[in-house]
């Protein structure tokens, strides 16, 4: 039984600023390891570079921090090495939507066996809060004085597009189904992606928590089928908008699982990774004099 | 003696290469001596192909100036290649597909007018399948036996099926038929069948063996010239030996999953050329700081961007010591000969363990592409040599008492035994951030001093397993070469050569151009004379960096980047100048 506390550190403590959302995500994500009863030796969190990167120093599990838009190959190493562990990415909009966006992409097609969470907050955060690839259009900030015209990248279409089998999107400030999320997402045989809206409470002034709290709706409210993938695209065109808002219109911003598919994952395509993970196999002594005198 | 040069040119998209390999393999099972070296566009289609495949009973390391059978499949080939004739050649040729003017090659050349088309056709195979006719005809001109080429038809096509089998035998027989009973005894050479048992290998195959012995686990490759030929061959053996390749997105992915495999526990590989390097930049700096065990190969072509895809030069030997930001220690061992492509990627794959660094092989199109004939005993001593050594990683039964594992503890060597993930009390982070012990990151002078110097201690432990330079030749010379990487070959030649003529120079091979231990350098040139380096770049990188790490000033250079290897004739004529001055 793995309970919160065993996935507490003592040494060190998250170092966010007061009220970012990303604190929210890191709750769900340890109650969702506890609920699945993961050991935690078990699990390796893979992260890129932005505040929400750092959130595998704060999670007693095994922890990579690579580099900005690289932790997705990472984890997909780890896991073709070894696919009995529970790998999960952690990534910013600007980490996996900007920097990552190809792999994002190939890993979704694979199906590799994954889960993709993104703490979306519309902003770079960690270099001081300039516009990423989901800031909305007709932004502007301190660092970006003059409004953003380009339409934003909608997270959900392009997973569904890139073919990921489980697309979601939580917010930070609903712990109980981020929670419920993230949990099915790991359980989920395949690739999981998780688009958390996550107030960045310090540079994006715009998508605050009160402002996600007056648009949110979950999809499950609205009895939305999840193995419809149209529907699926529909509920996704709502948001973000492409075009500025206009004049009385109120974002809708639906949350929950939009879409779910069972497929082979990228593991059960490939052979040698049968019952015994590659790291177990021994290596010593493998004979290659076939192989030479094949070359005779 | 017998030393003979084949030649096959013509239109890419007609067989040359698989010609040409054939054509390699005969005359290893004749028990010659023999290198390949092939030289073709980038292009699928329509560029001119040319195959050289030379010979001798006498042992050779590189390909030569000259040809003395040159099998022309169109009449580009002899426009090209007319000027390289030998005095007694004999020009291979189908008179329906090619004109030749009887009055334009020398009278003493001997024309070996060849219906390959009508010849292909009476078999029942199609225009596609005169590569194959001409190999029976180059065959026949020199032995006249066909049974070595029918086995080799039977090994080669076996999995293909009787009926191709079949077919590939009656076409190569066809042409063997034909030239043997109008040309019998015309030609200059006839060849012996030597005892030598040799094998037949390419750099790149040499090099997915060497990553198959040392027991790869992942491997990701995007593809590039010129390290296909490692893909090729691991993909073929991948199930039989059970590990995984696979083509990535990008290069940046290759070498970040290679990195994820390998923190997971498993030997991991990436190669690719410098332009994919060029991707991989910021992740080679990734293993270093994560201290995760990386093998790369980084086959090079000349650059810059996209420069010439298919040719061969020694440009990226600055780019590979220095890529990255930071300052961080990296292992940078170059081949030269095939045998060598073999047994330095089976150390890398233990250094990089050992040492918990990337190493980088260092290779480029010329031995890459590049076939050798190798006595099979030469790769059985390497392989029963080698014994896997992982360093230290924690067993599972060690990780499970650990009660404050920190993965990045500061030891005296500064080794830290590594966990796996999945083993209960070796939990940690590995962070690309400057970080404490524990992985934690940590930005306080001191710590950072520490890690530096931690990691670059791991260098300073492996000194002693790096093979100093290789000596070759009479330690007393008038001259000394020396080179790194592929160069080895002609140089190898050109001695001999000269040594025929009795001047016996000698030359100084650096393989492990990093660490470069200036003691072992200095000492293996303290008796030279005259020095000459020789490169295939434009800067003298390599001098360079001898000159860097060891002060030492060399009389002369010899460089090339034309994107051709050296000719022995080039560094021949190099070396007497020399010595006559
Ligand atoms: C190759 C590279 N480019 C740029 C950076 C600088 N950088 C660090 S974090 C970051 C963006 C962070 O935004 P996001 O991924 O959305 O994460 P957040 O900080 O908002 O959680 C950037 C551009 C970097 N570390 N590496
Ligand atoms: S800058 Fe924004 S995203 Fe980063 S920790 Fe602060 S509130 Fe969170």
């Amino acid at each position: 039984m793995t309970e919160l506390k065993d996935l507490e550190i003592t040494y060190d403590k998250p170092n966010w600023c007061p009220g970012c959302g990303d604190f929210g995500v890191w709750v769900s994500l340890k109650n969702a390891i506890v609920q699945l009863g993961l050991n935690p030796w078990e699990v390796v969190l893979v992260s890129g570079i932005g505040c929400s990167s750092k959130l595998p120093y704060w999670v007693k599990t095994y922890g990579f921090n690579g580099l900005h838009g690289r932790p997705m190959p990472v984890a997909e190493g780890i896991k073709l090495a070894n696919h009995g562990l529970t790998v999960i990415v952690i990534g910013g909009d600007g980490d996996q939507y900007g920097e990552g966006g190809n792999h994002l992409l190939h890993a979704a097609r694979r199906n590799i066996d994954l889960t993709v969470i993104v703490h979306n907050n519309q902003v770079y955060g960690l270099t001081t809060g300039q516009f990423s690839p989901t800031t909305d259009i007709g932004e502007k900030n301190k660092a970006n004085p003059n409004p953003i015209m380009e339409a934003p990248v909608n997270p959900i279409e392009f997973a569904l597009a890139a073919g990921a089998t489980y697309v979601a999107r939580g917010f930070a400030g609903d712990h109980k189904q981020e929670t419920e999320l993230i949990t099915a997402g790991i359980k989920h045989k395949g690739f999981a992606m998780i688009d958390i809206m996550q107030p960045c409470v310090t540079f994006n002034h715009k998508n605050t928590f009160s402002w996600f709290y007056e648009r949110v709706y979950t999809l499950e409210q609205e009895g939305h089928d999840i193995k419809d993938k149209i529907k699926a695209f529909q509920r996704a065109e709502e948001w973000p908008l492409r075009r500025p808002l206009s004049e009385g219109e109120k974002e809708k911003v639906a949350t929950g699982i939009f879409y779910q598919e069972d497929r082979p994952t990228w593991e059960d395509v490939t052979p040698q990774l049968g019952s015994t993970p590659l790291v177990k196999h021994t290596i010593d002594n493998r004979d290659i004099t076939l192989l030479l005198e094949e070359l005779m | 003696m017998t030393d003979i040069q084949w030649l096959i040119g013509g239109e890419a998209g007609y067989g040359i290469m698989t010609t040409g390999v054939m054509m390699s393999k005969v005359f290893t099972r004749l028990g010659l001596s023999v290198f390949d070296y092939v030289e073709y566009p980038s292009l699928i289609r329509g560029g001119h192909n040319a195959y050289y495949v030379r010979a001798s009973d006498e042992e050779i390391y590189s390909q030569r100036r000259g040809v003395d059978i040159l099998v022309a499949l169109n009449r580009e080939t002899i426009d090209k290649h007319k000027s390289e004739l030998s005095q007694n050649a004999a020009v291979i040729f189908d008179p329906t597909l090619v004109k030749v003017d009887p009055q334009e090659l020398f009278s003493t050349i001997l024309q070996v007018s060849v219906p390959l088309l009508e010849l292909a056709n009476q078999v029942g195979a199609d225009r596609l399948m005169i590569n194959t006719v001409s190999v029976g005809s180059s065959l026949a001109l020199l032995y006249s036996d066909f049974s070595v080429l029918e086995k080799i038809m039977q090994d080669v096509f076996n999995k293909k099926g009787e009926e191709v089998v079949l077919l590939n035998i009656n076409t190569s027989k066809a042409g063997f038929d034909f030239v043997q009973k109008n040309f019998q005894n015309k030609f200059f050479v006839h060849i012996e069948k030597q005892k030598q048992k040799n094998l037949l290998i390419g750099g790149a195959e040499a090099v997915a063996l060497g990553a198959i012995r040392a027991g790869v686990g992942f491997a990701a490759m995007y593809p590039m010239t010129p390290i296909n030929g490692i893909m090729t061959t691991l993909v073929a053996q991948a199930s039989k030996y059970n590990f995984v390749i696979k083509e990535p997105e990008d290069e940046i992915a290759g070498i970040n999953m290679a990195i994820g495999a390998s923190y997971a526990g498993v030997r991991s590989l990436a190669a690719t050329s410098g332009g994919g390097f060029s991707l991989m930049v910021e992740s080679l700096g990734l293993a270093a700081q994560t201290e995760v065990p990386l093998v790369l190969v980084e086959g090079m072509r000349p650059g810059p961007a996209t420069g010439m895809p298919t040719w061969t030069e020694q440009g990226d030997l600055r780019f590979v010591l220095h890529a990255a930001q930071g300052d961080f220690p990296r292992i940078i061992i170059a081949p030269g000969d095939l045998l060598e492509c073999f047994t330095y990627t089976l150390h890398a794959f233990n250094l990089a363990e050992k040492y918990q660094l990337p190493v980088i092989i260092l290779v480029d199109k010329y031995n890459m592409e590049g076939h050798s004939s190798i006595a099979i005993e030469e790769f059985k001593i390497q392989d029963s040599r080698f014994k896997i050594e992982r360093g230290k990683i924690l067993s599972d039964e060690e990780a499970g008492v650990q009660t404050d594992y920190k993965r990045y503890v500061f030891v005296e060597d500064g080794i830290s035994p590594r966990s796996l993930p999945g083993q209960k009390g070796g939990i940690a982070l590995s962070g690309s951030d400057e970080h404490d012990e524990r992985g934690l990151y940590d930005e306080e002078a001191e710590n950072r001093k520490k890690m530096v110097d931690k990691r670059f201690k791991k260098l300073e432990m492996c000194l002693p397993e790096i093979p100093g330079p290789q000596m070759y030749g009479l330690e007393d010379a008038p001259l000394t070469i020396v080179s790194f990487g592929s160069t080895k070959l002609p140089i190898l030649e050109a001695m001999k050569w000269l040594a025929k003529e009795n001047i016996f120079i000698n030359f100084v091979q650096v393989a492990y151009l990093n660490p470069l231990i200036p003691d072992q350098f200095n000492s293996a040139i303290k008796n030279a004379k005259k020095t000459l380096v020789i490169e295939n770049n434009h800067q003298g990188q390599f001098q360079g960096l001898l000159r860097e790490h060891t002060g030492f000033v060399s009389d002369d250079h010899l460089r090339k980047y034309d994107g051709r290897p050296f000719y022995p004739e080039e560094i021949v004529e190099k070396v007497k100048a020399m010595l006559s001055s």
